[in-house]
């Protein structure tokens, strides 16, 4: 059986910047892999190619074999693919379980019907979801005044909607505290392995990479410089070079 | 064949030196300060008047008198750009985008009041520029000087903008702020005095423009509206905030326009438009335009939509009631003007589902209510239709052209998706107004009469508040069914909405043309009401109508477009009774509202009450 997620020599150039230079990897089902490097390493650029939003120059993308290769975004979603951004992207003049809700609209194909509360359909998948995330309590709040931590999670929750075999999380945890990040983390990591879901995530927090990652893949400058284990990646000399200074064993931002 | 292709090109370049200088100083205030102008037409519209004074009072013969008066009058628009700027434009910064806008309409009305009264309804006729009253002969014809002028003026004012751009500190913030204005007010510089001097210095512009036109055209009270209109289609075209381009697209139009009058001339507003349409979908930004860095963070926040409560349907009941009953009470000519009520308010609601849910703005929205009225009263008059087969003529007419226009509309996102609407209305009532033959132009089509039964003017009032509570009803529940939430997260974050497999385009689409269709219906209805149909249903003026009939009422509320329809016409019809500068009133009331209720009523009372609740909510928790 192919991999959830192959990317096979994925390359990007802006102006004469190879921001990604000749990528690959695979992501196989319920398993966590983190995608990490300093800044400007090319992980964002590698992120949307991987989810349309970036049309590669060079290489492909193949989910569970079939090539996705520069597929729109929402073609993308269709085929299982389930995503959550840097920056929370929720829809503000909806509540948490409305927000939910209009994923799983979409999922069942009904966004196109004019008649019909949508606040009443797919309420139960809806709250089972918020359940599994902790939000039930918060369901009725609207997302506009939520703590970023809670969109977070309303993020993921929204992401689960289409129950994907692969979710892209670009920096999950970007903007919380210590203590939120780990317990997001470990929450993803166990619905990922009870669904069978391949995860890949870019992030910068090495105590979240080294804590839930069973495999970390190392970019700098546009290339894979190492891939492996936490322990593996930790004691690479490469990485160290790399990563010298700028704390391999404790949060960084 | 060739003298005349020479001559018409100038003529096209004299023409788009105005041009110019009206839409570049739009482009410029836009680039700066996030403010779409609308009085930008009748600053040059006042810089013509101020001219026409200035010079006959300095003497039009001498050189001194007639330039020294061009360039007094040029100052002195300026001045009134600072006015308006620090009156009203400095307090609603803040204000959504929309509302801006709005209170630059109340300053067009206002304008076109104090032109009226102070140099009164007849058209100014200006002397000829001293030193250029003869003619040259070029390719055998005789060609004014001043024309020759005019074509340089445009290159002439280009090159000391560029200068003062590049040369001169204000002119770096300028162009700093145009990329980023954000990062220019976190590098200490003062952002009040800039977007003041910036107001004055666009508003100069327009009054050369205007001051300019006078040995060449008459000065009337209808320049604001077609200039504002023309110079909406240049900036665009040439890319908001690009001085050169506004230039290449000002050349464009005129010489496009002088050669439309020669060749065809019934379709060249078609013309120009086509023009715009291919340039827009070529490069969505305008010919010299880029992406504009989008101001960080959220501007404003957004309201949950709620289905109605308890409270507001009994309102809504008895509201519903009150004008199921009226018309056993009340006099045969407030039955009329009750008709006219529930009719816009069809008009409001349609736009509101663009505006609302869609978030988008539409500039234009009177096209399809005109269509609809148009559709109405041609199938009478051609096909010889009742009033019931007009009545399903007119919103499939609508909604046509709406989803033709939409098309091109849904590809383009805020201030160019809001002027392009604005060229489409532009286009549809000047084919009304052009194609005398079909539409009788400027006459219009009367005797569009309804139905036997339907002639009573109670009758057509029930029949006209039955069709407006079913569209009304009707437009609600899209609103709260998959289609409209899909619709109002395309709005909230197209991001997210692209990322769980939604075609936010498409959807936009579909929305166009659902509004189209209900503004449709909301024409027909008013052309049997009237008994007639005019372009002026298409024109400018009642886009603004529908507008303000929604920022009224309050964009994020499912109610607002209806109280604000009875909210604007009531306010309208008090204003008519009262004065004769009814507009002066009506602006001044936009300006107030728009400084003192930045959420619209509905809005404001919902902000209230949530404030209300969640001081409660904290009370209850300590």
């Amino acid at each position: 059986m192919p991999p959830v997620l192959e990317a096979r020599d994925l390359a990007k150039s802006f102006g004469g910047v190879k921001a990604v230079d000749g990528v690959s990897f695979s992501v196989e089902a319920g398993k966590l892999v983190a995608l990490i490097g300093p800044n400007g390493a090319g992980k964002t650029t590698c992120f949307n190619m991987l989810n349309g939003q970036l049309k590669p120059d060079r290489g492909e993308v193949l989910l569970e074999g079939k090539p996705i290769t520069g597929l729109e975004p929402r073609k993308i979603w269709r085929l299982g693919v389930g995503r959550t951004f840097q920056i929370t992207a929720t829809f503000a003049s909806m509540t948490v379980r409305e927000n939910v809700q209009m994923a799983l609209i979409s999922h069942a194909g009904e966004s196109w019907r004019l008649f019909g509360r949508a606040d009443q359909r797919r309420l139960e998948p809806a709250n089972a979801l918020l359940d599994q995330v902790g939000m039930t309590q918060q369901a009725e709040r609207a997302c506009g005044v939520l703590a970023y931590g809670d969109l977070k999670r309303v993020e993921l929750a929204i992401a689960l909607a289409n129950e994907p075999k692969l979710l892209l999380m670009d920096e999950p945890t970007a903007g919380m505290a210590p203590q939120e990040r780990i317990a997001l983390m470990a929450l993803t990591a166990r619905i990922a392995r009870k669904r069978g879901i391949a995860v890949l995530f870019t992030e910068h927090d090495m105590d979240v990479v080294f804590a839930h990652a069973d495999r970390v893949l190392v970019l700098d400058r546009g290339r894979l410089i190492a891939a492996g284990t936490s322990a593996e990646v930790r004691n690479d000399p490469q990485v160290r070079a790399v990563y010298l200074g700028s704390g391999a064993t404790s949060g960084g931002h | 064949m060739l003298d005349l292709v020479l001559t018409q090109t100038l003529n096209g370049l004299a023409s788009a030196s105005s041009l110019f200088l009206v839409a570049c100083g739009l482009s410029i205030i836009f680039g700066v300060t996030r403010i779409v102008n609308f009085a930008h037409g009748s600053l040059y519209m006042l810089g013509g008047y101020l001219a026409f004074t200035l010079v006959t009072w300095l003497g039009p013969a001498d050189p001194l008198g007639f330039w020294g008066g061009v360039v007094l009058a040029v100052l002195l628009t300026g001045l009134a750009g600072v006015l308006i700027e620090v009156l009203i434009l400095r307090r609603i910064y803040q204000a959504p985008e929309l509302f801006q806008l709005l209170a630059t309409f109340g300053v067009v009305l206002m304008l076109q009041d104090i032109a009226l009264a102070t140099w009164g309804p007849e058209d100014k006729l200006g002397p000829r520029a001293p030193g250029f009253r003869s003619f040259v002969i070029l390719f055998d014809n005789r060609f004014p000087s001043y024309e020759l002028f005019l074509i340089a003026v445009g290159p002439v004012v280009l090159g000391l903008i560029w200068l003062l751009f590049h040369r001169t500190r204000w002119g770096v913030l300028i162009r700093a702020a145009t990329q980023d204005r954000e990062m220019v007010s976190a590098l200490g510089v003062n952002q009040r005095l800039l977007f003041t001097s910036v107001f004055a210095f666009g508003a100069a512009l327009a009054g050369l423009g205007g001051a300019l036109q006078l040995p060449r055209e008459a000065i009337n009270l209808h320049m604001d509206l077609s200039m504002i209109a023309e110079a909406f289609v240049v900036v665009v075209v040439g890319g908001l905030g690009s001085v050169t381009g506004a230039y290449l697209a000002a050349v464009l139009i005129g010489v496009l326009h002088a050669f439309g009058i020669l060749i065809l001339p019934k379709i060249t507003l078609v013309l120009v438009f086509l023009v715009m349409a291919a340039v827009l979908i070529v490069r969505p930004h305008g010919l010299l335009g880029k992406a504009s860095v989008e101001p960080r963070g959220h501007a404003g926040q957004l309201f949950l939509l709620r289905p109605a409560d308890r409270a507001a349907k009994l309102f809504g009941a008895v509201a519903l009631g009150l004008l199921a009953l009226a018309p056993l009470v009340v006099p045969d000519h407030v039955i009329l003007t009750l008709t006219d009520l529930v009719i816009f308010a069809v008009f409001a609601a349609s736009l509101h589902l663009l505006m609302g849910p869609g978030g988008i703005t539409s500039f234009g929205h009177a096209a399809y209510f005109g269509l609809g009225a148009y559709g109405a009263a041609l199938a009478v008059k051609w096909l010889g239709s009742p009033m019931e087969e007009a009545l399903m003529l007119a919103p499939l007419m609508a909604g046509i052209a709406g989803a033709i226009f939409g098309w091109f509309c849904v590809r383009l996102s805020g201030v160019y998706l809001a002027m392009l609407t604005l060229a489409f209305a532009q286009i549809a009532w000047a084919t009304a107004f052009q194609w005398v033959d079909l539409t009788g132009g400027d006459n219009g089509i009367l005797g569009v009469w309804p139905s036997a039964w339907a002639v009573p003017k109670t009758v057509f009032y029930y029949l006209a508040l039955a069709i407006a509570v079913l569209v009304i009803v009707a437009l609600r529940v899209i609103i709260f069914a998959p289609f409209g939430y899909a619709l109002r997260a395309g709005r909230d974050s197209p991001l997210r909405a692209e990322a769980i497999g939604l075609d936010v385009g498409r959807l936009q689409w579909a929305a166009f043309t659902i509004a189209a269709v209900a503004a449709g219906i909301a024409g027909g209805l008013f052309a049997f009401s009237k008994g007639s149909v005019f372009p002026t249903y298409m024109a400018i003026p009642r886009s603004v109508d529908a507008l303000l009939m929604v920022l009224l009422g309050g964009v994020q509320t499912v109610a607002g477009p209806v109280v604000g329809a009875f909210a604007y016409m009531g306010l309208n019809e008090q204003l008519a009774k009262m004065t004769a500068y009814w507009r002066f009133g009506l602006g001044l009331s936009i300006v107030l509202l728009v400084v003192l209720f930045p959420r619209g009523l509905v809005g404001t009372w919902l902000y209230w009450r949530a404030r209300r609740e969640s001081a409660a909510q904290a009370t209850a928790v300590a």
